[in-house]
């Protein structure tokens, strides 16, 4: 690999610096690939055990292990970080290991803006992170900051304010990055409609973050102004509107919702032709159905906010535009169970994990649907209801497919093909331990238990328990997960250029490990 | 083992079925107790039907495939990827029955949000972390406080049955009566629910949404506060009781009796320790949550009341704290919150409790001259 490297000194690239000064200053798509992945498994953990403390909590009914506004503390960090420093940063990674290498580009379009917008998270997280240890403890405002209640906390809420400020910085740069690199960069004959599944969602992903950013960044910026420059953009008393934050916040908390899905669609629709040994079903509307989805998250966001109060024609509305969004989806579902159809099916753990996503996240959709009825939704909205949705549409959707998306190119990045076994231990714990947590909160929710609350009442004591075992079962499993990683970088079979008998698209047509500099030259697709 | 396993196995099948019969085992919403509860129930049993008919539809599917497509079982892989009927029909299709999901969607929308025409009207505000119901029409107005003790959530003693979902003083409407509640928030947004009756509205400070609901059964619903308004927000139950007309006429009778009375406190004039016992009872029910029971408060969170330059400064500036509160900031203003006995009370509690002997005490009449005071000094300030 070092050698390759040298060879090409003559081509302008310098000699890699080593130890730290490597990673502060590489420039590579694969090092920051694996700084951003590396970054979000760290930060799964740290947000992971924050949910093993609420769920110990919730274990019973009374307080046992923390206090009221500790347990906000945790709900509110634990929502943040696993958003912005877990979900996110792995899709960048992937984007950053798989665009490239899919679209026989030599790197990403802007590499030093690359590791700037890299090296600005692990500051946000430090912000983040650190605010637990300031007076008062870090923001309990809940990860959607309305005010007033955002208002009146102290001074780990401005911190919070400049962490997301940093983490939008950071998503703007890489989906800039990104969109050029996929625009610009292609390899001769891969034309737009030609390119894989997952740079397409990458792309799309990409042009709703540019729009939806600079969005949260202003309502952020209000509250700010709001905190200590006594504005009154959302305070009744001054002229402002507290519900006005809101409709800002959703404007870009939905599209959000579907960028930490769509590449998900990605991965899983790289991964389930592969392992059906048959191409992927109607590709073309694969493409138009992300972009319908895409396109109509603009017009949902007050979903989220039906119990606020809003005119007849309103509720009907964004009732309408939310269910309309299963249109789409459901093409999406379709086609998996299409490209699956009639296959020659094989259930490596990328496959496991990806059967899983399509099954669970569909739970997630329906109960998404569920919550579309306006009237319904009154009634589930800030239940444990909503709680199990998001967990179905972001553990068993985004994080599964992080999770298949990493043993599928995991030996492309190794060279090594990781522990099938250890892998299917992982998957089925996770499996199990995930509905255990997540299938309870649905019950506790139509039977009317409110969300982010330290204690409950004694009717909800049962699916609590179950949950919290389930949550330990799931968290723990894990430490597999990063077993099998740590093993695949030390060693293990070799693997080929090829890694899976059904894989098809250019990086595998690169050697195991990929070379650190990889299509200098481009290829030609015909 | 058997019977319990057919036990499951009728809940699951009574999940679809009978609305009324479930909802005892906590699978589903609460037992509706109003007319838009029951259209909520019936719509919510209507959509899971579809959705677990779709569900079950295409997951066949996909397990037959998964179970018969093996590359192991020798299948070999078919080359199609693309069918344009089929891909038209399944998005026509669930476009057809999501359209057909909408329209009685639409219809429970429409009645939800028509509030004309009520019978009474109480005017409901939501504060950290209390709720007080005001009765338009009766002119009786009250607050709403958790009731459990602090000895059950510590876990000291036993857990009672209503845990965490009692109150001091219900809220009592009559039966069979629509009622428009109007519903708004003093600090921050809060949430008022109760499910048996289909009402949950956000309460906004300094705006006023309303719904309606007409309870169609005599009863005790409970529900909570269902938008997180600070650390205590999972501690600010909400209890209707559903009432007679008869019973609902003689407990206005008496709300309106003891209000008189407790008026008549305010023109009298107390001993130093009838003040500081009162006020024992005022400080724990309003302001132990955030100073603690022990005034020392939460470091970095709030300030502690304790050796505090407030209680153990001059008392005009004690009682102006309590009136008005600190903007921008958790601490409220208790002026409209407490009556000036109770102000009285509180005041000359905190500033002769724990370390603080200053020995001095506030007359009702002394906060009623700060009211005034305060509102002129309100007034060029707001020029």
């Amino acid at each position: 690999m070092s050698d390759a490297a040298h060879a090409h000194d003559d081509h302008g690239h310098h000699a890699r610096p080593s130890g730290v000064m490597r990673w502060l200053t590489t420039t590579n798509h694969k090092d920051i690939g694996s700084l951003y992945l590396w970054f979000s498994f760290i930060m799964l953990f740290a947000a992971g055990s924050m949910a093993l403390l609420i769920r110990a909590e919730l274990f019973q009914p009374g307080m046992q292990l923390v206090q009221p506004d500790f347990f906000n503390q945790l709900t509110t960090m634990h929502g943040l970080i696993m958003i912005f420093g877990v979900i996110m940063p792995a899709f960048t990674g992937f984007a950053n290991w798989q665009v490239p290498l899919m679209l026989g580009a030599p790197d990403m379009a802007f590499p030093r803006m690359n590791n700037w917008s890299f090296w600005l998270l692990p500051v946000a997280g430090i912000l983040l992170m650190s605010s637990f240890l300031l007076p008062g403890g870090a923001s309990a405002g809940g990860w959607t900051m309305y005010p007033p209640l955002f208002i009146q906390g102290g001074i780990s809420y401005d911190l919070t304010i400049l962490a997301v400020h940093i983490m939008g910085l950071s998503s703007i740069m890489g989906s800039i990055n990104i969109i050029t690199t996929i625009l610009n960069m292609r390899a001769p004959g891969i034309t737009l409609m030609k390119m894989p599944m997952f740079v397409w969602t990458w792309l799309i992903t990409a042009y709703l973050l540019i729009a939806t950013m600079p969005v949260l960044a202003g309502a952020v910026t209000m509250l700010l102004t709001d905190r200590n420059f006594g504005t009154h953009f959302f305070n009744a008393a001054g002229g402002g509107d507290p519900v006005m934050f809101q409709h800002i916040f959703w404007f870009f908390g939905h599209p959000e919702v579907y960028i930490l899905i769509l590449p998900a669609f990605g991965i899983v629709s790289q991964i389930i032709p592969t392992f059906s040994r048959k191409p992927l079903f109607g590709y073309a509307s694969m493409v138009y159905a992300t972009a319908s989805i895409a396109i109509l998250s603009f017009t949902v966001w007050a979903h989220h906010m039906f119990a606020v109060g809003m005119p007849v024609a309103a509720q009907l509305f964004f009732m309408l535009t939310t269910m309309l969004i299963a249109v789409p989806t459901g093409v999406k579902v379709f086609n998996w169970v299409a490209t699956m159809w009639k296959g020659s099916l094989t259930f490596e753990t990328p496959m496991l994990f990806s059967i899983a996503f399509v099954c669970l996240f569909t739970i997630g959709g329906f109960s998404g649907l569920v919550l579309a009825i306006a009237p319904v939704d009154i009634q589930l909205q800030d239940t444990y209801y909503v709680v199990a949705h998001f967990h179905y549409v972001l553990v068993s959707g985004a994080l599964f497919s992080i999770f298949a998306g990493i043993y599928f190119w995991l030996p492309k990045w190794t060279g090594h093909m990781y522990d099938e076994t250890l892998g299917k231990w992982h998957f089925w714990l996770s499996v199990i331990g995930m509905n255990t947590v997540f299938f309870p909160m649905h019950f506790l929710g139509l039977a009317g238990m409110p969300r982010r609350i330290p204690d409950y009442a004694l009717q909800f004591t049962d699916f609590n328990q179950i949950a919290t075992l389930g949550a330990f079962i799931f968290g723990f499993s894990q430490l597999i997960f990063l077993a099998v990683i740590l093993k695949s970088i030390k060693g293990g079979a070799r693997a080929p250029d090829r890694v899976w008998e059904g894989a098809e698209g250019l990086e595998w047509t690169v050697p195991s490990p990929a070379p650190y500099h990889t299509f200098e030259t481009a290829p030609v697709v015909k | 083992m058997n019977s319990k396993w057919q036990r499951s196995g009728m809940r699951w099948a009574a999940l679809a079925v009978s609305p009324p019969v479930l909802a005892d085992y906590g699978y589903n919403l609460q037992v509706p107790a109003s007319s838009v509860a029951h259209d909520v129930f019936q719509l919510h049993n209507l959509i899971m039907l579809v959705c677990l008919v779709i569900f079950i539809a295409v997951f066949s599917v996909m397990f037959y495939s998964l179970l018969k497509h093996r590359k192991s079982l020798g299948h070999q892989a078919a080359h199609f990827h693309e069918n344009t009927t089929v891909e038209v029909i399944w998005t026509v299709i669930p476009f057809i029955i999501l359209m057909g999901m909408a329209y009685p969607a639409a219809k429970v929308v429409i009645d939800m949000k028509d509030t004309s025409n009520p019978d009474m009207t109480i005017k409901i505000t939501g504060y950290q972390w209390k709720w007080s119901y005001d009765y338009l029409n009766d002119g009786i107005r009250y607050y709403s406080n958790l009731a459990t003790p602090h000895e059950q959530i510590d876990g000291t003693v036993a857990k009672g049955e209503h845990y965490l979902l009692e109150v001091d003083e219900p809220m009592v409407v009559p039966v069979g009566k629509r009622v428009r509640v109007l519903i708004t928030a003093n600090d921050v947004i809060h949430s008022w629910w109760v499910p048996a009756l289909g009402v949950k509205q956000d309460g906004i400070p300094g705006f006023i949404r309303d719904s309606w609901f007409k309870a169609d059964t005599i009863g005790t619903y409970r529900g909570q506060c269902a938008e997180l308004c600070g650390k205590e927000h999972g501690f600010m139950p909400i209890v209707v009781e559903v009432v007679s007309e008869d019973d609902y006429k003689s407990w206005v009778a008496k709300k309106q009796g003891t209000a008189h009375a407790a008026a008549a406190d305010n023109d009298k004039t107390f001993a130093v320790a009838e003040l500081v016992a009162r006020g024992e009872k005022v400080y724990q029910a309003n302001c132990a949550v955030c100073h603690q029971a022990n005034g020392m408060g939460i470091p970095g969170a709030f300030l502690p009341i304790n050796g505090s330059k407030v209680a153990t400064g001059p008392i005009a500036d004690h009682i102006r704290v309590v009136l008005n509160g600190r903007p921008g900031t958790a601490m409220a203003a208790f002026a409209s919150q407490l009556s000036d006995a109770d102000i009285a009370a509180v005041v000359t509690y905190q500033r002769n409790a724990w370390d603080n002997k200053m020995g001095d005490a506030a007359q009702p009449a002394a906060i009623a001259a700060a009211r005034g005071g305060a509102a002129e000094a309100a007034a060029p300030a707001a020029q």
